[in-house]
């Protein structure tokens, strides 16, 4: 239940959206391209063994 | 134990990833409580209605912000000294962090300033240092980029890192140096007088403490990635010349 924020809820609620909505692109990419680089490098290495 | 054992990427990889649950887990909780306490547990600020709720992102962010940069400054002169590549691919890592509160605390900022000040902005010492930490940011991350030699990106970047410490500084102490400006002084003092009450500055504590856990946690993880993206080049280019 949103507490009653009177004349600036706007102000408030906006703050809270764009700040949440940042730090979650920002953790989601971040846990992406680290599982992308992860997969990548077990592959480069999967090769480099199987190449002998 | 020597902390130089950390600039071995082995050692860093393997305590990283036994410590990362642990911050990942108190991150998530911290950031919780701190939140839920700040914007549906803690009444209206005299002076300021509802939007004193805002301090709850809007400090954070700022303090953030700026001992991000502090942080690459360290990492940088770290590389600069000893050549560690740890600390240059800590660097890197930490600057898209540092950018993304530098923009939380500038958008936090801009709307809490509107209904307060009746302006989204204004050329003010710390707003004005502010936008220059955040150009700054963005020239050191457009510089690692730009640069297809590892160590001498890290160089230049590093030499960028120092030059733009003073912003970091102004930023923090830019209301101390200059006695004009709409942004008030410092919210958190070690004098009494200044602090602000209990009951907003116990959540912002807590708040202040997840953002703290969520750099952490991010700039391990990132640094993590750097290094194996780095790996991948060096395996790329050995099997280039065999």
């Amino acid at each position: 239940m949103i507490p009653d924020l009177g004349k600036y809820a706007g102000a408030v609620l906006s703050s809270y959206a764009i700040s949440l909505a940042l730090l979650a692109v920002l953790v989601v990419l971040s846990l992406w391209r680290a599982a992308r680089v992860r997969r990548q490098l077990e592959e480069v290495e999967s090769r480099r063994t199987s190449d002998g | 134990m020597s902390l130089w054992e950390y600039a071995n990427p082995k050692k860093f990889m393997q305590t990283s990833q036994a410590v990362l649950p642990v911050i990942w887990g108190l991150t998530a909780l911290s950031m919780v409580v701190g939140l839920v306490w700040g914007f549906f547990l803690t009444p209206e600020a005299e002076n300021f209605g509802s939007t004193v709720k805002i301090i709850y992102l809007h400090v954070p962010a700022a303090m953030m912000a700026i001992n991000a940069w502090v942080m690459m400054l360290v990492a940088s002169l770290i590389w600069l000294i000893r050549r560690h590549h740890v600390s240059a691919l800590a660097a890197r890592a930490a600057a898209p962090v540092g950018l993304t509160m530098t923009v939380i605390a500038l958008v936090t900022g801009a709307i809490w300033g509107q209904p307060m000040w009746g302006t989204y902005w204004a050329w003010d010492p710390r707003l004005t240092s502010f936008l220059i930490l955040f150009l700054f940011y963005l020239g050191y991350i457009a510089l690692w980029e730009a640069i297809e030699n590892p160590d001498a990106a890290a160089d230049l970047t590093s030499v960028l890192c120092i030059v733009g410490s003073v912003f970091a500084l102004l930023s923090r102490y830019a209301v101390n140096f200059w006695n004009q400006g709409l942004h008030q002084g410092a919210t958190l003092s070690l004098d009494k007088q200044e602090n602000i009450a209990n009951v907003f500055w116990f959540p912002l504590l807590v708040c202040m403490g997840a953002f703290i856990l969520l750099f952490v946690a991010l700039v391990l993880e990132r640094t993590r990635t750097e290094i194996r993206a780095r790996r991948i080049k060096a395996l790329i280019a050995r099997e280039r010349m065999a």
